[in-house]
């Protein structure tokens, strides 16, 4: 079977004090074997919910988890516990053990499973060098960065020989650099382990960089899902844009004039498009914007470009961009009024 | 000056007040540590939440804890002649002391288990840990400095409470110290019996203080 995890008509919601929250609306989706698949949305979308569900560290109210082909709902403890240890999940605060060096916290899953502690040791130094932190192992948590911490908690849960990976913000509490290095990890883990990857974040670049398929959620309602490539083409629902416009949100306070958006797919992103058509048109174009990346070995990009106010002009801009297979489209002033919603 | 024979006497205060405390303390602890242990998993937000089991000892403790101690040493008269044989002596006052320290070393241990990070608690459920590994591998290892800051504490305590062994004649520098300092204006016995006193809550402290920091990985 290829769906390692399918999730169907999953509801969650809340009791508080203010009444009933339902944090995820009849939210289904499909994760492929060895796949590394994201899951973005805002703060209070409901994402981490939804990785919470998918170990059942939090039961859904309604709605089946299914995970190579066992519904975990319907295990009792003992075989849910058993059944969680080939489901990771690394989180942004890392949740190691202070008061246990590296190793041991490497170990402690070794431990659960019943090794004893000498090859449970001798196991998590092996784990340890597939992170890249054998030097740390007698060092204690406190004393580690947090990019270090990150490589522990991943080595911990390498330990326990997980199927699936669940990534809760892994990588949200780390400078940019690092969080590339650890992506990279995960990108290793993949390939290396057959390990699938569930990726929940805030940030697109993070989806960009790894993901192969990403599923976007709002309020808790899982509003587009697909190829990671197809969604930065050509995102088609307003919190879809609002995340792949991010970072472009204040271009609109740049010009009055209309703003027109084109993305680059593999094959066009070389091409020296924008030197062409200033050349064919005769007008200059005024880029507000410019994002270009490589995501999953194809060159993904996006630009915002500032139209002339003659329409004649503008229109044929418009066409040679659709000709190039560019797919222009206005951007309107209100997907960028949603771009501006903080997304902390 | 103090005659050889007080000097003796405040000696065996001194042996006597340690057997009291040591014992009631362990006592303590064997009785407090899994009602704090129970208390913190069957809470709210604990890894086995358990409303009935929860409430009933939150109420059994909140009482013991209200009842004034010397109160508690003659209500539970009963219950020390079934355990020790007889209702006065070093014996006798281990047991209310007991009974007195195990509600309060209840509570700190519960508080200390509660202090650990639920991240780390849930990392160890992802992992697929089961409850007696998380209380013993997590909690009680995660809560250690904690833990023993608790016991520095409770032994404070402890040895206040044992002052007032002297009501059933247990003996020990506290009982002493009213006794003959207070009871019969001796100063140059009670002054003795409380800096005695008040060395050994020192000392216990600093040394308590010292291992917990020894312990402490966190920083």
């Amino acid at each position: 079977m290829s769906n390692i995890i399918e999730i169907k008509q999953l509801h969650k919601s809340f009791v508080s004090e203010k009444g009933e929250v339902e944090a995820l609306r009849d939210v289904s989706l499909e994760i492929a074997k060895n796949d590394i698949y994201g899951i973005i949305g805002l703060s209070g979308a409901g994402k981490s919910t939804l990785v919470r569900c998918m170990n059942l560290l939090e039961r859904p109210t309604s709605g089946e988890v299914i995970v190579n082909g066992r519904s975990l709902t319907e295990l009792n403890d003992r075989e849910l516990r058993k059944e969680r240890r080939k489901i990771g999940m690394i989180v942004q605060h890392f949740n190691l053990l202070m008061q246990r060096n590296v190793v041991d916290n490497v170990a402690f899953p070794l431990e659960i499973a019943g090794k004893k502690k000498k090859e449970a040791r001798k196991k998590a130094l092996e784990y340890l060098e597939a992170v890249g932190l054998s030097d740390k192992a007698n060092a204690y948590p406190s004393q580690l960065s947090g990019g270090q911490k990150q490589r522990v908690a991943i080595a911990r849960v390498l330990a326990s020989k997980p199927e699936i990976l669940l990534c809760d913000e892994a990588t949200s509490a780390l400078d940019p650099q690092t969080t590339k290095s650890i992506l990279t990890l995960l990108k290793q883990i993949n390939e290396k382990y057959g390990i699938t990857i569930v990726v929940i974040t805030h940030e697109m670049s993070v989806i960009q960089e790894i993901c192969s398929h990403v599923a976007v959620l709002e309020h808790g309602v899982l509003v587009e899902s697909g190829s990671t490539e197809e969604i930065f083409r050509s995102p088609k629902t307003a919190e879809a844009r609002k995340l792949v416009f991010s970072g472009s949100e204040h271009i609109y306070e740049m010009t009055s004039g209309r703003i027109v958006r084109i993305s680059f797919n593999g094959t066009n992103a070389y091409e020296p498009t924008l030197g062409n058509i200033i050349l064919e048109t005769k007008t200059p174009v005024n880029i507000l914007y410019a994002n270009t990346k490589t995501a999953t070995g194809n060159a993904e990009g996006q630009m915002f470009i500032g139209l002339p106010t003659d329409e004649a002009k503008a229109e044929k801009i418009i066409g040679y961009f659709k000709e190039k297979g560019l797919n222009p489209e206005e951007v309107s002033a209100d997907a960028f009024a949603a771009g501006n919603i903080d997304d902390n | 000056m103090l005659s050889q024979q007080e000097i003796l006497m405040i000696i065996e205060g001194l042996r006597d007040t340690i057997i009291i405390v040591g014992f009631s303390t362990f006592f303590g602890y064997l009785l407090g540590m899994p009602l704090g242990i129970i208390l913190a998993v069957t809470d709210k937000g604990g890894i086995k939440p358990n409303v009935v089991v929860y409430k009933i000892l939150d109420l059994v403790t909140n009482i013991l804890r209200s009842f004034p101690f010397i109160i508690l040493l003659v209500v539970l008269i009963p219950l020390t002649r079934a355990i020790v044989g007889k209702s006065y002596g070093i014996g006798a006052t281990i047991v209310p002391l007991v009974f007195a320290a195990a509600p309060f070393i209840g509570r700190m241990v519960e508080s200390s288990l509660k202090e650990v990070d639920k991240g780390v608690v849930e990392a160890a459920q992802s992992l697929g840990a089961g409850n007696l590994t998380i209380v013993f591998k997590v909690l009680l290892a995660e809560a250690r400095t904690s833990l023993l800051v608790g016991a520095t504490i409770a032994f404070g305590t402890i040895l206040g409470y044992s002052a007032m062994a002297g009501a059933v004649g247990g003996g020990g520098l506290g009982s002493i110290a009213i006794r003959y300092g207070y009871n019969r204006f001796q100063p140059q016995i009670l002054w003795p019996s409380v800096i005695i006193l008040i060395l050994l809550v020192q000392l216990f402290q600093i040394l308590g203080m010292r291992i917990s920091k020894k312990l402490d990985r966190r920083k």
